[in-house]
């Protein structure tokens, strides 16, 4: 045993055991890496004839061109319009499917017919969905507010189905234990419990929803996203530039009145 | 308050025993029992302690009689209804009328001290009441005098969450009275607080079950505080009644019986 020292034959004991599966995962995982390159055609020379183009492009850029102030101030209004609207009606709808499927709460066919329907929304990406939208109910806004919907309850459904699962049932034992109802429970036992972290969920899918608000445009449903892509197609690349730019400003102003919205709150 | 169902015995005058338990038996899984053939006769008044061993059955018993635990067989009559058969909306309306204290408060942390005690009429405000805050004001008023009266008068607007244990028992037993019970059940009061705190703890218990002219059911397991506010003791071991009787007349062989021999006396 390791406690009869004096022998100098003594093993050295390790505090970190070496773990051999995990060293081979990083080995298979950095191969898989130099393979998949290789067969993508991803070469240094490939880089560097990128970069290329790449100089042209953004010299093109310089300097941003805000003559059509008109079409880009347009655009990001429809777009603010869809991030709104998509973000209240998802968060309303999430709400309730968000409860019903959490585990503690619900019955289990219940919850998990629930998660089955927040799994659907989440398993394509804001693109996707928009697309089949444009699709089914035509170009414009209406595609890109409901695509931005189902995003937000795929998101912030599941997200809130975790925090209910995750409150203590001791407070909710108590308000039963009073003969409420299992509305009053809700209203006084969980809510309370949950209401500061869901308003956090909310403000981030507000944020999250403007980003992907501008982006629903590109494949025709409504906002800013519809003038980039025209701008990019007619090669108007300082135009690009001016509606990137106004993007970024977007983004951050909504970044900071969220940061603020949830300061309030907490 | 009017009662909720006619009972024949109170229109002969002749009120039922707040609580009768008959045969009660529990297993959370199969052939295991917890409690096993539970009697158990609760007069209108007195203080009456449970006491045994960590395990055996007291919390569930204590939670048998308002079903936050459904009971497997047996019945417990309160007023000398059924609640193990009862249906959801009378369930809730007996409930109503059973106040419970909790060994770790459980109070809705994020509320403020007297939400927490207008919570006790949650049974009685309809959703959208509830949810727009708009209790009665005669409810108002009963939650800011018993405030008062549990000595936390300036601590209304204060978030549960940061209060001391013995303060936030107090609000717990606030909140047991709000309700106007018939019945007070508390479960391991004063386990998660220090001795002194304690005695307040079970002094409050004894004067508002006084003033409510209602009978109190308490499980503890300091015996010596148990004792020293029961009016009758009862010792439970291994899922059963063993011991029954006024604290005076518990000896250390009964003590023995419920808790097992040994050195530990």
């Amino acid at each position: 045993m390791a406690l009869s020292s004096g022998n100098g034959q003594q093993q050295l004991r390790k505090p970190f055991p070496v773990n051999w599966l995990l060293r081979l995962g990083w080995i298979a995982v950095l191969a898989y890496i130099v393979y998949a390159s290789s067969r993508l055609n991803v070469s240094w020379d490939r880089l560097v004839a990128g970069l290329g183009y790449g100089g042209d492009f953004l010299s093109r850029m310089v300097p941003p061109n805000f003559s059509r102030w008109k079409l880009l101030l347009e655009g990001l209004i429809e777009s603010l319009e869809i991030a709104v609207i998509a973000s209240t009606l998802g968060i309303l709808l999430s709400l309730p499917i968000g409860f019903l499927a959490a585990r503690n709460m619900m019955p289990g066919w219940v919850s998990w017919s629930a998660r089955a329907l927040i799994a659907i929304c989440r398993s394509f990406h804001p693109v996707i969905v928009a697309i089949l939208f444009v699709k089914a109910v035509g170009f414009g806004a209406l595609a890109g507010i409901m695509a931005l919907v189902v995003a937000s309850v795929g998101f912030i459904a599941k997200l809130f189905a975790e925090a209910v699962e995750e409150i203590s049932l001791k407070q909710v034992e108590a308000v039963r234990a009073t003969g409420a109802s299992f509305a009053n429970v809700i209203i006084y036992g969980v809510l309370p419990q949950v209401l500061s972290r869901f308003i956090g969920f909310s403000t981030y899918q507000l944020d999250s929803n403007l980003r992907n608000s501008t982006m629903v445009g590109i494949v025709g449903a409504g906002g800013i996203g519809g003038t980039l892509f025209a701008a990019f197609q007619r090669f108007d690349y300082d135009f690009v530039a001016a509606i990137l730019l106004s993007i970024i400003a977007v983004i951050m102003l909504g970044e900071y009145v969220s940061g603020h919205a949830r300061r309030v709150f907490e | 308050m009017t009662l909720p169902e006619a009972d024949p015995q109170a229109a002969r005058g002749d009120p039922p025993r707040p609580l009768a338990i008959r045969g009660l038996c529990k297993s959370y899984t199969r052939g295991k029992p917890v409690l096993t053939e539970i009697d158990l006769d609760i007069e209108s008044r007195g203080f009456t302690v449970i006491i045994g061993p960590s395990g055996t059955g007291k919390s569930t018993l204590i939670r048998c009689i308002n079903r936050l635990v459904e009971p497997t067989s047996g019945q417990v009559l309160f007023e000398g209804r059924d609640v193990v058969r009862m249906g959801r909306t009378e369930l809730r309306h007996t409930r109503r009328r059973i106040g419970m204290v909790f060994q770790e408060y459980n109070l809705v942390e994020r509320l403020s001290v007297i939400e927490n005690l207008l919570c006790g009429r949650l049974g009685y405000v309809s959703p959208w009441r509830a949810w727009l805050r708009r209790f009665p004001q005669s409810d108002v008023e009963h939650a800011f005098t018993l405030l008062e009266a549990v000595g936390l008068g300036d601590l209304a607007y204060q978030r549960a969450d940061s209060l001391s244990g013995g303060q936030r028992q107090r609000v717990g037993i606030a909140r047991a009275v709000m309700q106007s019970p018939r019945l007070l059940l508390a479960d391991e009061p004063t386990s998660s607080l220090d001795p002194k705190t304690s005695v307040e703890i079970m002094e409050l218990m004894v004067n508002m079950a006084g003033e409510l002219e209602i009978p109190v059911i308490v499980n503890i397991h300091d015996v010596a505080l148990g004792r020293r506010f029961a009016d009758r003791v009862i010792g439970m071991s291994e899922g059963r009644i063993v011991y029954d009787g006024p604290p005076g007349d518990l000896t250390d062989a009964h003590l023995n019986s419920i808790y097992g021999g040994g050195g530990w006396l």
